[in-house]
């Protein structure tokens, strides 16, 4: 068979990006707006914290944070800040907003990660095993399992694997991202960050671990019946090779394509993770922003996210060619 | 939890480490007496939420307090009787006339950076900062209209008529000295100092990792003998009040303050000798859980049924339900822990469901096909979980009465909106400090002139009465302290007469800190003290 040759794929990948900033563009606007309908704004926000303020600190407040100028100036101010790149100043947290987002995102992009990888490798180990053993011991038990993950709000497994792990067997701390009483550096500080990551990546993993397992084991057992594997089967292959080699390369694409669309509710499902968890990312801030009424940093963050998003897909998109060369980028 | 707390502290044992690596060389560097007169040990406590800001000249929300007091010192402190005592300032005298406040710096205090403290910071602060950014700072410090320097270590207040409140409103985590030669001629908002204060407190700033944690190490030019006595105070950020109680179990926390973990464990924490609970500390908040009415609503503009409503609440079953124990009842808006203003020479509204609908049966409202009279929104802030209770609670009392209570929760922007903003509520139900002093934290609930659209926290009820208002007037600038007191306790009884509030409870927010933690509640301030005695036992 000739092998199939091709060029990059320069004129995909042109039309792809020029929707993307257009999205980008729709998502900031309308999120303005959105956001705009919430009650009340960061100058009541932060009065209402200080528990006490009078009318004129109020004022003084809205005229710093330019709340007093019209709504559509504010857009304005908005989009030309993010055209330029400059995200501008948090007078809410008292900190540059790019600082801000920029000084919590590894965290977070750790946290995905780590998850993702969990759910992924999980998902293909236990849900090939499953198709292998399909109606029998291990297929029924991985079944099972897979279902009380999918039905448990991550949010209390949360609570209870810290119950457990942390408290009762003192295998892994509690929360936060690294130990702050020790002052570790290098090395230390690495296996302390990952010994940190442990609980919070498994309980964001576990929902989609439960779905991707569900997802690998339906289509290894449909490429399993076909007629190639018989082929291949028949040529004496074993089959574990069978299993990995063969059958999931060709089983593992809708997997691929959930994990693409799926990597935004990894973004949103860290509000929770991160806030059980005390881990320091995008995540709670981006709630802390909300709860402040700070809707520059709100738009910033979420306005990133779906660059984050865009790109994500994207590279899922090239990722299909990759696996399956038959797939043509259009 | 079998797991016990497991002691000494990590930093402790580090610091153990060092000295048995290099205990010849300690030996001969440290020659004069033992090592616990030295600074020691690293004690994590935490604040929820996470501060915005590490100075609280500018923003006063309580995790701000907290965490500037430990960095930045005021010209008082106060002992647990809510009375001055010494910080910045050694000695102090009111005038006779009440206009003017002579205060005597303390000698050899440096700031953080090295540079002299001295009465032109005072100044300075006072006057540029306190009276212009300070959220409250502009209402207390309203009638000071100069602060003369005749020397270094003298301050002078000149007011335009006695402020008795002031004296209560000079705490470091309430009104804390900034460093002049630091803020003078910048951008004070935007200040780099604001996130990284040079101060002239026990703790020095270090880091501050947001939404993690902030590292202070020890001061050590601090002018308190023996004090700091520890080495180093990390302040973690731990968001959920389950993960709280984790991380104290877990002996990855010893200190958590405010009413740190649900009120469902605490009395497993009391229970348990791994760890102390504190229920003082927060005698100079005097948080107090009332029901604000609308008496704008037709209903509620009725005087007997405000009195039914509070005829209503039972509130002894509520102290356990609601509560877990963990709150004193009001019968007043001045609870006893200001025993300088408290009365309960005013009327009393003890739990009788009968008088209740008695009241209402007179005031004409008849019950209809499903026994209720009319019905009612009650809206409570999202914060903890004690006011969802609480609502469910009230719901019952008030049904029983043939009031049908619709609860509305609301995160905190919302509802200040609906509230302050646009009136728009019938009963709404939040935490409200007295603070050490009514005319700080009182007067704006109950004086008509306090009422204004768009401002959280003061008189939204619509309620205006001239004895009222002239009784409050008159005790913000009476400077006899019995006199004082005579308004103030005139105050409570035209309160509870008139009903625009409903007083419920002063609920009790309690300081929880591992078995070998000392000095953690030193005074009425609980965690916002500067804890420059804050030390491990042993």
């Amino acid at each position: 068979m000739k092998p199939i040759r091709r060029r990059f794929p320069w004129a995909f990948l042109g039309k792809r990006l020029v929707y993307g900033a257009l999205a980008m563009l729709a998502i900031a606007i309308i999120n303005f707006f959105l956001l705009k309908l919430a009650p009340g704004d960061a100058a009541e926000a932060l009065a209402g914290q200080a528990g006490t303020a009078d009318p004129e600190y109020i004022a003084q407040l809205r005229a710093q944070f330019g709340l007093d100028q019209p709504l559509l100036s504010q857009l304005w101010a908005f989009l030309t800040r993010l055209a330029t790149l400059d995200l501008g100043y948090s007078h809410v947290f008292n900190e540059r907003v790019s600082t801000l987002i920029l000084s919590r995102l590894p965290a977070t992009l750790m946290l995905m990660g780590a998850a993702i990888l969990i759910a992924v490798i999980g998902g293909i180990v236990f849900g090939v095993t499953a198709a292998r053993y399909a109606n029998r011991w291990p297929d029924r038990a991985i079944s099972f399992v897979a279902l009380l993950l999918y039905g448990t709000p991550p949010y209390w497994i949360g609570l209870m694997m810290i119950l457990i792990f942390a408290v009762w067997l003192g295998w892994t701390p509690t929360s936060g991202m690294e130990n702050v009483l020790a002052f570790h550096t290098g090395w230390d500080r690495v296996v302390d960050i990952a010994h940190h990551l442990i609980l919070p990546a498994l309980a964001q993993s576990i929902f989609y671990l439960a779905i991707y397992i569900r997802l690998v084991r339906a289509g290894m057992l449909e490429v399993l019946s076909l007629d190639f594997i018989r082929v291949a089967r028949a040529k004496g292959i074993s089959e574990r090779r069978l299993a990995y080699r063969h059958a999931l390369r060709n089983a593992v694409l809708p997997l691929v394509t959930v994990v693409g669309t799926n990597i935004g509710n990894f973004l949103g499902g860290a509000v929770l993770t991160e806030t059980v968890f005390s881990w320091p990312g995008v995540g709670r801030l981006m709630f802390d922003a909300m709860f402040q009424r700070d809707l520059n940093l709100l738009l910033s963050i979420l306005v990133l996210s779906s660059l984050f998003v865009i790109v994500a897909n994207l590279i899922v998109d090239l990722l299909y060619a990759i696996i399956n060369p038959t797939v043509e980028l259009k | 939890m079998t797991k016990k707390i497991q002691h000494p502290p990590l930093a402790m044992s580090r610091r153990a480490l060092l000295m048995a690596s290099g205990a010849g060389l300690a030996a001969s560097v440290l020659p004069f007496g033992p090592l616990s007169a030295q600074p020691a040990g690293t004690l994590a406590m935490c604040v929820t939420p996470e501060p915005n800001a590490m100075c609280s000249a500018f923003n006063t929300a309580s995790p701000v307090t907290v965490v500037s007091g430990k960095m930045l010192e005021g010209l008082l402190n106060y002992d647990f009787d809510v009375s001055p005592i010494p910080a910045l300032a050694t000695a102090w005298e009111v005038a006779e006339d009440g206009l003017s406040i002579t205060f005597t710096l303390r000698d050899g205090v440096t700031w953080h950076d090295g540079e002299p403290f001295t009465s032109a910071d005072v100044q300075y602060t006072i006057m540029e900062i306190l009276k212009v950014h300070h959220p409250r700072g502009r209402s207390t410090l309203a009638s000071v209209t100069a602060v003369e320097t005749p020397d270094p270590l003298t301050a002078i207040f000149r007011l335009s008529q006695p402020a008795p409140a002031l004296m209560y409103a000079l705490a470091g985590w309430e009104s804390p000295m900034l460093p002049k030669h630091v803020y003078e001629g910048t951008d004070v908002l935007q200040n780099p100092a604001n996130n990284a204060p040079v101060g002239t407190g026990p703790f020095v700033f270090q880091t501050w990792e947001r939404g993690s944690h902030i590292v202070m190490a020890a001061n050590p030019n601090y002018w308190g003998e023996g004090e700091p006595k520890l080495e180093r105070l990390v302040i973690r950020i731990i968001t959920d009040p389950s993960a709280r109680a984790a991380a104290l179990d877990a002996g990855e926390l010893h200190l958590a303050g405010d009413g740190p973990i649900p009120v469902n464990q605490v009395q497993r924490f009391i229970d348990s000798p791994d760890f102390q609970v504190e229920t003082r500390g927060t005698e100079m908040n005097n948080s107090l859980d009332m029901i604000h009415t609308n008496m704008r609503n037709e209903h509620l503009a009725k005087l007997e049924v405000r009195q039914a409503l509070m005829y209503a609440m039972n509130r002894d079953l509520m102290l356990d339900v609601v509560y877990y124990g963990l709150a004193e009842i009001l019968d007043s808006p001045i609870p006893e822990t200001l025993p300088n203003f408290h009365t309960s020479d005013v009327p009393q509204y003890d739990y009788d469901p009968d008088r209740a609908n008695a009241l209402l049966d007179e005031a004409g409202y008849e019950r209809d096909a499903d026994g209720m009279r009319f019905g009612l929104r009650l809206i409570a802030p999202t914060v903890g979980d004690t006011y969802e209770r609480m609502g469910q609670f009230l719901k019952q009392n008030f049904r029983d009465i043939g009031i049908d209570l619709e609860l509305i929760s609301a995160d905190i922007p919302t509802f200040i909106r609906s509230v302050f903003g646009e009136y728009d509520y019938d009963l709404t139900l939040y935490p409200g400090s007295v603070t050490a002093d009514p005319t700080i934290g009182s007067q704006r609930f109950w004086w008509s002139e306090a009422a204004s659209p768009g401002t959280p926290f003061v008189n939204s009820t619509g309620y205006a009465s001239e004895e009222m208002d002239a009784v409050l007037e008159a005790a913000a600038v009476e400077p006899d302290p019995e006199a004082r007191r005579e308004l103030f306790v005139r105050f409570q009884q035209i309160a509870m007469t008139d009903l625009p509030i409903l007083p419920v409870a002063r609920p009790i927010y309690v300081t929880i800190a591992a078995a070998n933690v000392e000095n953690f509640v030193p005074g009425p301030d609980g965690i916002r003290a500067p804890y420059g005695s804050l030390a491990f036992t042993g």
